[in-house]
């Protein structure tokens, strides 16, 4: 009988002698826990050692945590954390939730682009959505202060950006398309007939909302909040970029500044790290609860059913302006700004005078930059790189996760999807402490990314996988099987063309996402090792705005080609989003 | 040409507990018949059919096939050596290839591709236009001729077939299911069949095992599985039946004189009773003759028409004799009316006495 439990797998061809098989499922198993286990192991040892130097061996001690919790400040880290995090993810979610509904139950005109929507936060990167804010609303510069100003002629400040209020929102908008979308699934995946048998058994608009529509849609509700705190929690740009010239610090940043301190205090930044992660994983945790319990109140019944839209009469027009704003200020103004600024020698402000002045200097300045070929470069390799190997190690991943029924495979899932609880910095950190104390010669260089790329990117690929080999009868592989086929030639003819349009969305998605990636890299890179976030984000700390603008330009539109090109291949080979 | 000896497999459930899906599972099949494993669902018969397809690796027993061992306690070919063709439920027709390509993946993956023996098997199936046509635009009759096809292009030494006709509907499965017959008794390639549907397993077979609970109730000829059932599952499952409880009165030849619910009756034992055992007796409702006249003979009964539906061929009554129901067919022109007395007459060889358990 024992034998029958550890030997069963989805062929069950598990002969005796050497397999190729096995070679790659062990190589890929190794790879995975090596890859999500051991930095996080690194970390935590750290945070309980002195930093190791040539002089002196690293030494136990409780040190770094009485250094980072030890002080008034880390309660007003804490705190300022859990503002801007819930602050933020409260934003997203009432602008998103409110989207949701005017798209999905109301007929409020223009809803054509409310699905651009969604693809916002992966055109427009973090950094520069935060630097087109600052263009848009610090206190001096800010073009929504100076149009105000201009209009009641004061000289009152009315919006600021540097505070926490402004981190929210900057933070809270950027994010709203996510929370857009996942209420927009929400409200599709309930079954009218729920709410219209209510009706029908007699209840009222307000007792249906109450007793029907809302136990119903809570857990998507929660599950959304959630995701978006654990997102806002890790957010590394606005924090950076909004809060630390006004000192408000939050954990991220936090670890950010304690790295780059002369001397570095990695101890502590571990310290730190080890607590943001801990919120993460409840986080995380709660959430993954929260959805596989949601299967329950999921009431797909298959075909899309169009829910029955409310009339709004005259509130329409009051909906669309809502929209119409929305639209301005997450695409329109953010994009028009750095557009404006592209164009000018030096940063000024739109006037008359300035417009004569038009220029394309910054382009030409920025792309004979000395270092924008090379970042280019090495973005495109660690872009390439990194969605390839994502794919198909999680590939093999996800079918022996779906496809087979060995004992542990669930362990492998969690492992695998462990790095989703990494906030970007947190992973660049472990990463950064588990190369320096082994000396494989990756510190320093582009490899050092890639690995980070690969682990943060893994999970991302994990979810598109598993979702196309769901979809795979299990019979399709069992046929190749019993028409004389290995495994590796069934894993190569059969099961990877099937899994082609996930893997296809997913590898273009770890593309995009690894061309704007900027909180990992921002502790791995190196003189010739630089990305062209990272040099957006040089270009910000010299100043350079005119510049930053030009390249933010061109990595926008480029990121918005390959956004294009991904739906185009999406309708092609027939993708659905998960 | 297949024989399959103690054959013990085990299911490893969704919660990790062990469920014996198939105990002491024993048959042969001669080279060139159709034999077919027929049960409910659960019963243990496709992971019969697995376990000889390699797909199952069993704990127990031995399979050979074409006497080579498959399996045993220290030998197990994996599926893709095993030279099995294999239809599925599903068909498991791969989308991303074309009518061809799914068929001649068995000869490129052993390195034996020659286009004509595609082509050839193709045209056997009556494929032979569509093979450049993408897997997904075929109908599902199509998609189970291709995957029949794909299935025969190796010349596999045995054929397994698991629910073929069960995702057609109901016109097409019954015209497929002769082509089946046809093509089986025409290529003389020896097969198992796995099906839940008795009238399916009743046209296409040369032997039937009835499967229940992971073990075979009873191995035969379809007529023998239909006219001579061994047990109460068997009778039950395969066709409708009336059961009456009997005790054995005395021995009088092949048939048993016996006294049951509705009176004395003169019945067919296939194992021998004693006097006194208290037995089952089964009569198909088709073998009870129904009359407003009383006529002579052992097994004739009076009742009263409690219950009549007419389904245009025929006419399915429900006659109250003493204190017992029984389910009877009659040709429709049997026009007696609810509440009226009819007398019912059954052939001895028609009932037959089953021991309990």
């Amino acid at each position: 009988m024992s034998t029958a439990t550890t030997t069963i797998t989805a062929d069950a061809g598990a002969a005796p002698r050497f397999d190729a098989k096995w070679l790659i499922i062990a190589v890929c198993v190794a790879l995975t826990l090596y890859l999500a286990v051991v930095p996080l192991g690194f970390l935590l040892w750290q945070s309980f050692f002195t930093p190791q130097s040539a002089a002196k061996a690293a030494v136990f001690t409780f040190d770094n945590y009485r250094q980072a919790y030890g002080s008034e400040e880390t309660w007003t880290l804490f705190l300022n954390s859990l503002q801007f995090a819930t602050g933020a993810s409260l934003v997203a979610f009432v602008i998103g939730t409110a989207l949701a509904w005017m798209n999905e139950r109301t007929n409020t005109p223009f809803k054509g682009l409310f699905f651009a929507l969604s693809v916002i936060p992966l055109i427009i990167p973090g950094i520069l959505f935060t630097v087109a804010w600052i263009l848009l609303g610090s206190p001096k510069i800010g073009l929504i202060n100076l149009v105000l100003q201009n209009l009641f002629d004061t000289e009152a400040v009315f919006v600021n950006v540097y505070s926490l209020w402004g981190m929210i929102w900057v933070d809270g908008l950027h994010y709203s398309p996510v929370a857009f979308l996942l209420m927009t699934a929400a409200f599709r995946a309930m079954d009218p007939a729920l709410e219209e048998s209510a009706v029908m058994s007699g209840a009222s608009v307000p007792q249906v909302a109450a007793r029907i529509t809302l136990p119903l849609v809570w857990p998507a509700v929660f599950a959304t909040i959630l995701i978006l705190f654990v997102r806002a929690i890790e957010s590394f740009e606005v924090p950076a970029l909004l809060g630390l010239p006004v000192g408000i610090q939050v954990f991220t940043s936090a670890i950010y500044q304690a790295v780059h301190r002369y001397p570095s205090q990695i101890g502590l930044a571990a310290a730190l790290a080890v607590t943001l992660l801990l919120i993460t994983s409840v986080g995380v945790y709660f959430q993954s609860r929260l959805s596989s319990q949601g299967s329950k109140y999921a009431t797909m019944t298959g075909k899309g059913f169009r829910p029955r839209t409310i009339d709004l009469g005259r509130w329409r027009y009051f909906t669309t302006a809502i929209f119409l704003l929305y639209f301005l200020a997450i695409v329109v103004l953010p994009f028009a700004v750095l557009l404006w600024s592209s164009l000018q020698k030096f940063y000024a402000v739109p006037s008359m005078e300035a417009l004569s002045r038009l220029t394309l200097d910054p382009y030409r300045t920025i792309l004979s930059y000395p270092n924008l070929a090379r970042s280019v470069w090495n973005s495109l390799l660690l872009a390439l790189g990194s969605a390839t190997l994502v794919m198909l190690v999680t590939s093999v991943i996800c079918w022996i996760v779906v496809k087979t029924r060995l004992p542990g495979r669930w362990l492998l899932d969690n492992i695998a999807s462990l790095p989703m609880v990494f906030p970007g910095l947190v992973l660049g950190l472990a990463i950064m402490i588990l190369y320096l104390y082994l000396p494989i010669g990756v510190y320093g260089t582009i490899w050092i990314m890639l690995i980070a790329y690969v682990t943060r990117f893994m999970p991302y690929g994990l979810r598109y996988n598993t979702t196309s080999m769901l979809q795979i009868h299990k019979e399709l592989e069992e046929s190749a099987a019993m028409s004389g086929a290995s495994w590796f030639t069934t894993f190569w003819r059969v099961i990877l063309p099937l899994l082609k349009p996930g893997l296809l969305a997913g590898w273009i998605y770890v593309v995009i996402v690894s061309i704007r990636e900027l909180s990992s890299s921002i502790l791995l890179y190196s003189p010739g090792s630089e990305v062209v976030s990272i040099l957006i984000w040089e270009l910000w700390e010299n100043g350079q705005y005119v510049e930053l603008s030009a390249l933010g330009v061109m990595l926008i539109l480029a990121l918005f080609v390959l956004v294009l090109a991904a739906q185009w291949l999406g309708r092609k080979f027939g993708i659905r989003e998960a | 040409m297949l024989t399959v000896t103690g054959l013990c497999t085990d299911y490893v459930g969704e919660r990790g507990q062990v469920v014996r899906a198939a105990q002491e599972v024993a048959f042969e099949v001669p080279a060139g018949k159709l034999f077919t494993l027929l049960g409910p669902s659960g019963c243990g018969k496709t992971t019969t059919l697995r376990s000889i397809a390699g797909l199952e690796r069993p704990v127990a027993g031995e399979i050979r096939v074409g006497g080579d061992v498959v399996f045993s306690k220290n030998v197990f070919i994996p599926p893709n050596r095993r030279g099995l063709g294999m239809v599925f439920q599903s068909y498991a027709i791969w989308p991303h290839m074309t009518v061809f390509e799914n068929a001649a993946f068995p000869l490129r993956v052993s390195r034996k591709f020659s286009k004509e023996k595609v082509l050839r098997v193709l045209k056997t199936v009556a494929l032979e236009d569509f093979a450049d046509r993408e897997a997904t635009k075929l109908s599902g009759g199509q998609q189970q001729r291709l995957a029949l096809a794909r299935a025969l292009v190796m010349e596999p030494r045995l054929l397994l077939l698991d629910e073929p006709l069960s995702n057609l509907d109901a016109k097409l499965r019954e015209r497929m299911r002769f082509e089946l017959k046809r093509l089986q008794r025409e290529l003389g390639i020896t097969t198992v069949y796995v099906t839940h549907d008795q009238s399916e397993a009743l046209a296409l077979s040369h032997s039937i095992a009835v499967m229940n609970g992971g073990r075979i109730e009873q191995i035969g000829s379809p007529r023998e599985i239909y006219e001579r059932p061994r047990n109460q599952f068997v009778a039950d499952f395969v066709g409708s039946t009336n059961f009456l409880e009997a005790r054995v009165l005395s021995r009088e030849g092949d048939f048993y004189r016996v006294s049951s619910q509705i009176g004395g009756m003169k019945v067919l034992a296939t194992d021998p009773l004693a006097n006194d055992e208290i037995v089952t007796i089964s009569v198909r409702p088709e073998d009870i003759e129904l009359s407003e006249r009383k006529n002579d003979g052992p097994n004739v009964w009076e009742g009263t028409v409690y219950q009549k539906v007419f389904l245009g061929e025929s006419v399915d009554f429900v006659v109250t004799v003493g204190e017992h129901q029984l389910q009877c067919k009659a040709h429709p022109s049997l026009r007696t009316r609810v509440e009226e007395t009819i007398y019912l007459r059954a052939d001895p060889e028609k009932c037959v006495a089953l021991k309990r358990n």
